[in-house]
């Protein structure tokens, strides 16, 4: 209590124009946020459905004050804003999506070391701290489902390691596996019943697009940066082209060519799923950005690099592989994380190809005459859940950075 | 006479129009250490890296170990494979450790096994004394330390012929002396040595030849002895007074 005290006096009081500028700052906060605090926490509704908040307004408008927020629009349509209109009968696939993610997680947290537990750790956090909202006890059952699920394997990692010798290979071939895995497991085929991907929404396909956008974006933006300073003239000129006409074309209209041009020009008979036309659209516009960011790394090597690795007999190839690349793409890891930041932003423009992702779910929501009025409580979650996902890429981003920075000082 | 394992016959090269190499001829023969010495720009770092191909030479022929170089890329790369380069600015990785950095070129160029690789490499590093510093990162380490790190790199393809280009001139003068003793070691142990320096005194004790260079042209070559007692051309004495009573 009393270093309490010296604080403030230090910090806020130690003149006359501190403490007069103190006073001041106080008297603005409460004129900016009281009006905000009043709104979103004391007269808010937080539960009972679209009545509740019915209700609630009624008798402010009677009473002739403003009314409060009505939070309860999120708990009532988390359904929607997670999965979108996916059948409910077959939500279990989405929760086993999930759970292999996490378990896949948990392994690799065994296996290797820093980064990947960070994450782990932090999604259990994540998991642990839902658990304690006001969900019901099913869903909480299939929360705390994702908590064990990172934790077990992370418990069977001596098991893994000990007793099978290419334990990292066949987790790497488990991660490229996994998007394929996914991608069935959500769409259907074979025995699982078809699901359609304009059915897909929500977070789902927010996460699945830019997930998928992120993971074949990257080595395709590496392969036409390389291209582009290969001393082929036909492979530099097509990557060229292609990344300076990717880059003069706005996404929507990527977005918008591979979703309705692209089956005019197919034959009748091939159709690419709506879903997959998008993912596919994400991955060749991101893939130019990426291509210049990396370029801007492999410019950033000092030639003597290069002439070490070739006095040392190594060849081209090997030199890009294990001195150039490795340095470069570290070079130029915050200028990626920010391409893929907004990639997963702008996976809200798939409204142009009629799919619903958690921004246009929210968007849904705000027709339904049932919630009419809650723009701001939607728009609010929605920017918050983006925010939630952007930073944690932002965070990471940084982490490895220094991680991958132990050699220099 | 033992057999000779670089023979440059008119070797020149231009950097545009610039005509940095003006008919350089000599050999080298086996287990000899040669000191290459001249002003600066006088086309001696041109000179030696012609001799692996990191600049392309114009005219004239290279032999290394009786292949000539040549455009064919798997000729060069044969080449490179036998000479060991050490460079002014030690170019160590430094992305990778130092174990790493000694060991990488042996087992992808030369396909050794990994546990083969990183023995040869810890010896390697203990005759240069810094065994113990071999998990850590060339930019925790001192100058001295990253050039020997740099030599311990080159030896680990078994070159035939090491090439030093000003291997202590970016040092501090209290890490020059570390880094001559292992050239002085490797001298001894019968390499085959190029080596441009400025330090005189290394020159006259280690070396069989000295060459001195200038504007391109190879101006006068001789023992250490006569080199410095005797020096031939205006030129060379011009250099030897600057160089010698600085």
């Amino acid at each position: 209590m009393r270093l309490i005290f010296r604080w403030l006096r230090e910090n806020l009081f130690s003149t006359w124009y501190n403490t007069l500028l103190t006073v001041l700052v106080i008297w603005f906060l409460w004129v900016a946020f009281s009006g905000l605090f009043q709104w979103a926490v004391r007269d808010a509704v937080w539960s009972g459905g679209a009545a509740a908040c019915q209700q609630a307004r009624q008798l402010a408008q009677a009473e002739g004050r403003s009314w409060g927020a009505c939070w309860t629009v999120i708990p009532e349509n988390l359904k929607l804003f997670l999965a979108g209109t996916y059948p409910a009968g077959e939500l279990w696939r989405i929760w086993v999506c999930v759970y292999i993610s996490a378990a896949m997680l948990g392994l690799s947290a065994g296996v290797w070391r820093g980064l990947v537990r960070d994450v782990v750790v932090a999604l259990g956090a994540a998991a642990l701290v839902l658990l304690v909202l006001p969900f019901s006890w099913t869903e909480r059952l299939w929360m705390f489902g994702i908590v064990l699920a990172l934790v077990v394997p992370l418990g069977l990692r001596w098991v893994a390691r000990s007793r099978i010798p290419r334990v990292r290979w066949i987790l790497g071939g488990g991660w490229l596996a996994l998007p394929i895995l996914v991608v069935w497991l959500i769409g259907g085929g074979g025995p699982l019943p078809k699901v359609e991907s304009t059915q897909w929404g929500g977070l789902m396909l927010t996460v699945l697009l830019a997930v998928i956008g992120i993971v074949a974006s990257f080595p395709l933006g590496v392969l036409l940066a390389l291209g582009r300073q290969s001393t082929l003239p036909i492979v530099r000129w097509f990557s060229i082209l292609y990344i300076e006409i990717v880059r003069g074309v706005p996404l929507i209209t990527v977005i918008f060519m591979a979703s309705l041009m692209l089956p005019l020009f197919l034959p009748g008979h091939l159709r690419i799923d709506q879903a997959l036309r998008a993912m596919i659209a994400f991955t060749l516009f991101t893939a130019a950005y990426i291509a210049e960011n990396v370029r801007g790394g492999l410019q950033s090597i000092s030639r003597g690099q290069i002439e070490a690795a070739q006095a040392l007999g190594l060849s081209h190839w090997l030199t890009t592989l294990f001195i150039v690349l490795p340095q470069a793409l570290r070079a130029v890891i915050p200028a990626n994380v920010g391409q893929f930041i907004s990639l997963f932003k702008d996976t809200s423009l798939v409204f142009v190809a009629a799919l619903l992702d958690l921004f246009n779910i929210g968007r849904s929501i705000l027709a339904n005459p049932q919630w009419l009025g809650t723009d701001r409580e939607v728009l609010l979650f929605v920017a918050f859940v983006y925010w939630v996902f952007t930073y944690a890429m932002a965070h990471l981003s940084r982490r490895l950075e220094t991680i991958l920075g132990v050699g220099e000082r | 006479m033992s057999e000779e394992i670089i023979i440059c016959r008119d070797v020149h090269k231009w950097f545009g129009d610039f005509h940095v190499l003006r008919g350089v001829t000599t050999t080298v023969r086996k287990g000899e250490v040669v000191v290459i010495c001249g002003p600066s720009g006088s086309g001696k770092s041109t000179f030696i890296r012609t001799l692996n191909r990191l600049e392309e030479h114009q005219r004239g022929q290279i032999i290394i170990d009786g292949i000539e170089l040549t455009h064919d890329i798997k000729n060069i790369e044969a080449i490179r494979r036998e000479i060991g380069m050490v460079f002014q600015s030690f170019n160590l990785f430094p992305h990778l450790t130092v174990l790493q950095n000694v060991t990488l070129a042996p087992i992808w160029v030369r396909k050794m096994k990994r546990s083969e690789a990183e023995d040869l490499a810890m010896q390697l590093l203990a005759r240069v004394g810094i065994a113990e510093q071999a998990h850590k990162y060339p930019a925790q380490l001192s100058g001295g330390q990253q050039q020997r790190v740099a030599i311990a790199r080159a030896l680990a393809m078994q070159p035939k012929i090491m090439l030093f280009d000003e291997p202590t001139s970016a040092l501090d003068p209290e890490m020059i002396k570390e880094v001559l003793d292992v050239m002085r070691e490797l001298a001894r142990s019968g390499m085959t040595m190029i080596v441009i320096t400025h330090e005189m005194g290394f020159a006259r004790e280690v070396a069989d030849r000295i060459i001195f260079f200038d504007q391109g042209r190879i101006v006068e070559e001789n023992t250490p002895d006569e080199f410095f007692r005797n020096p031939q051309h205006e030129r060379t004495k011009l250099f030897l007074s600057q160089i010698l009573h600085h």
